[in-house]
C-alpha cells in the first residue's frame, strides 16, 4: 500500500479542500433530489392504489419509512466520522460528526411525528410503545445528549472528542438497544406488530417508496454538505484560505 | 387515484396524512433553508472583519 | 501494576468509609424514590405487587446515577487524576479499580437493601433472591456505564443533569432485562434467561467500556 493511494483521503483533512468539494456536490445531490422525490410523490401520491386493509391512510408511509432509514444512517455516519477523528485525529471528521447530529436528529423526529399519525387512525391513539417507535425515541435521546455533550464544552477540541467517544459508546450500544426492545415488546404485546407485515409490499407500493428513500438521502446528502461547508467555515474563520475563497 | 376530491380526502384520512406531509415539508424546508442562511451570514461576517482590516 | 489499582481500590475504600455521609445519599435516594410511589399512586397490596419490579429498578437506576457525578470530580480537581497517567498501570485498569471501589461502596448496598425495598413494595418473598441477584448485576453494569458520562462531564463547569441525560439511554437494556428477571421471578417464572443476558451485558461491559473510560478521562483531562 503506497503512500500516493491514500492522498485522496488525507486530501479531504484540507479544510479548504473539504469545503470546495462539498459546495460543488451539493447541487448534483439537491437536484437529483427534487427528481427524485417528485417522481416518488407523484407515484405515491397519485397513481398507486389504496391499501386493502388501511385505504390510503398507508401512505404516510412514503416519508415515515425514508426518514426512519436516514435517522438510523445519520447516526453511522455520525459514530463513522467520530471513529475517523479518534483514530486518525482529523478534526475535519470531528465537524462532519458534529454538522450531521442536528440533521440526524431532525429526521429522527419527524419518524417519530409521522410514525404516531400513521398510528393514530389504526390504533386509536397517537403513540404505541412498540419496538420500532420505542427505538427511534431512544435513538433521539442519543443524538440529543450528543449535541448537548459537545455544546457545553469551551474548547471546541475536546468537545468533539467528548462527543467522538459517547457517539462510539452509542452506536456499539444501539443494537443492544434495539434488541432489547424488540424482546420487550414480544413479550408485553404478544404477536401483534404495529407496522404489519412489511415482508410483502406490492410492487405499486415498492417502487415509490424506493424513491422517496433515494430522494430523501439525497436531500440529505446536499444538507449534510452545506452543514459541513458552514462548519468549516465556523472554525476556520481566520484562516488564510477563508480570506482567499470569499473574495 | 381517481379524482382530485379522493386525493384531497385521502380516502377519509385526510386529518392523519397531510398533516404527516406537512410536517416532512417543513422539517424538509428548514433543513435546506437554515445552514444557507448561516452560511450567507457567516461569509458577511468574515468579510466585515476583514475589511475592517482586523 | 496490579498493587497500583489495588492501592487505588483500598484507599478509595477508605476514602469512601471516612464520608460514610456522602455515600450514604444515594441509598436513601433509592429508598425515597421507592416510597413515592405508594404515595403517589395507592398502596394497595396488588397495585404494588404488580408495579414493585419496575419501581425497585427503576429508583436503583436513578440512585446509582446519582451516585456517580462525583466518580473522578475531586480526583480532577486536586490533580490526582493527571496523575493516573504517570502511573505504570495502564489507566483502564485504574479507571476499572474505581469503578469496583464506586460499586462495593454504592452499588452493592442497594443489592443488599433491596429484599427490604421489595417488602415495601409488596414483592414476593421467595423471589427477593433473584431480585437482589438482577440488581447485583445490573448495579454494576450501570456502575460502568455511569463511570463513561462522570469522565465525560468531569471537566464541565455546570453538568448538572447532563451525566443521566447522557447515560440513561445506555443504560435501558440494562433495566429491561433486569426488571423482566424481576417480574418473572415474582410470577413464579423462571428468570434464568434474563439473569444471563444481564450476565453477558456485565462480561461485555467489563472489557469494553474500560477503554471508553480512559478515552474520556483523557478527553477531560487535556481540555
Amino acid at each position: 500500500m503506497d503512500k500516493h493511494s491514500w492522498a485522496w483521503f488525507h486530501r479531504f483533512a484540507s479544510p479548504p479542500y473539504l469545503y470546495k468539494v462539498a459546495g460543488l456536490l451539493t447541487p448534483w445531490f439537491a437536484w437529483s433530489a427534487a427528481l427524485l422525490i417528485a417522481a416518488g410523490l407523484y407515484g405515491g401520491l397519485w397513481s398507486s392504489p389504496p391499501d386493502y386493509q388501511q385505504g390510503d391512510g398507508f401512505r404516510i408511509i412514503y416519508i415515515h419509512v425514508p426518514s426512519a432509514y436516514l435517522s438510523m444512517m445519520c447516526y453511522g455516519i455520525v459514530a463513522l466520522a467520530s471513529a475517523v477523528g479518534l483514530i486518525w485525529r482529523l478534526k475535519l471528521a470531528h465537524a462532519v460528526a458534529v454538522a450531521a447530529a442536528p440533521l440526524g436528529a431532525s429526521f429522527t423526529l419527524l419518524a417519530l411525528i409521522t410514525g404516531s399519525l400513521w398510528g393514530k387512525p389504526m390504533w386509536g391513539t397517537f403513540w404505541v410503545w412498540d419496538a420500532r417507535l420505542t427505538s427511534e425515541l431512544i435513538l433521539l435521546f442519543l443524538y440529543l445528549g450528543f449535541i448537548a455533550l459537545t455544546r457545553a464544552y469551551e474548547d471546541q477540541r475536546s468537545g468533539d472528542r467528548a462527543g467522538a467517544v459517547l457517539a462510539l459508546v452509542g452506536v456499539v450500544n444501539l443494537p443492544i438497544i434495539h434488541y432489547s426492545v424488540v424482546w420487550w415488546n414480544s413479550l408485553h404485546q404478544g404477536s401483534t406488530k404495529f407496522f404489519g407485515n412489511d415482508a410483502e409490499i406490492p410492487a405499486s407500493m415498492l417502487v415509490p417508496l424506493l424513491l422517496m428513500i433515494f430522494g430523501f438521502t439525497c436531500f440529505f446528502a446536499a444538507c449534510l454538505l452545506k452543514r459541513i461547508q458552514v462548519e468549516v467555515l465556523e472554525r476556520e474563520r481566520n484562516a488564510t484560505w477563508v480570506a482567499e475563497v470569499l473574495r | 387515484m381517481k379524482s382530485l376530491h379522493e386525493f384531497l380526502t385521502m380516502g377519509g384520512y385526510a386529518a392523519y396524512v397531510w398533516p404527516a406531509y406537512a410536517v416532512a415539508a417543513a422539517v424538509m424546508i428548514a433543513n435546506a433553508v437554515l445552514p444557507g442562511g448561516r452560511l450567507k451570514r457567516l461569509k458577511a461576517e468574515i468579510r466585515r472583519r476583514k475589511g475592517a482590516g482586523a | 501494576m496490579s498493587s497500583t489499582v489495588l492501592t487505588l481500590i483500598s484507599q478509595d475504600i477508605r476514602l469512601a468509609y471516612r464520608r460514610r455521609s456522602e455515600v450514604a445519599t444515594p441509598l436513601m435516594f433509592f429508598i425515597l424514590v421507592i416510597t413515592l410511589f405508594p404515595l403517589g399512586l395507592s398502596p394497595q397490596p396488588e397495585l404494588l405487587r404488580n408495579i414493585a419490579p419496575g419501581v425497585v429498578w427503576v429508583a436503583a437506576l436513578l440512585a446509582a446515577l446519582i451516585g456517580q457525578q462525583s466518580l473522578f470530580k475531586t480526583d480532577f480537581d486536586d490533580g490526582s487524576l493527571e496523575q493516573w497517567l504517570l502511573t505504570p498501570a495502564p489507566l483502564e485498569l485504574l479507571a476499572l479499580g474505581r469503578v469496583a471501589s464506586h460499586w462495593l461502596v454504592s452499588g452493592l448496598p442497594l443489592v443488599v437493601l433491596s429484599p427490604l425495598m421489595g417488602m415495601l413494595m409488596n414483592y414476593p418473598g421467595a423471589a427477593m433472591g433473584d431480585l437482589a441477584l438482577s440488581l447485583l448485576l445490573g448495579t454494576a453494569i450501570l456502575s460502568l456505564l455511569g463511570a463513561v458520562g462522570a469522565a465525560l462531564t468531569v471537566g464541565l463547569r455546570q453538568s448538572g443533569m447532563l451525566l443521566p441525560i447522557l447515560v440513561l439511554p445506555l443504560a435501558i437494556p440494562v433495566l429491561i432485562f433486569g426488571a423482566q428477571a424481576a417480574t418473572q421471578a415474582a410470577r413464579g417464572e423462571d428468570p434464568s434467561g434474563a439473569l444471563y443476558l444481564l450476565a453477558a451485558l456485565l462480561v461485555l461491559g467489563i472489557t469494553l467500556v474500560p477503554f471508553a473510560i480512559a478515552a474520556a478521562i483523557r478527553v477531560s483531562l487535556e481540555s
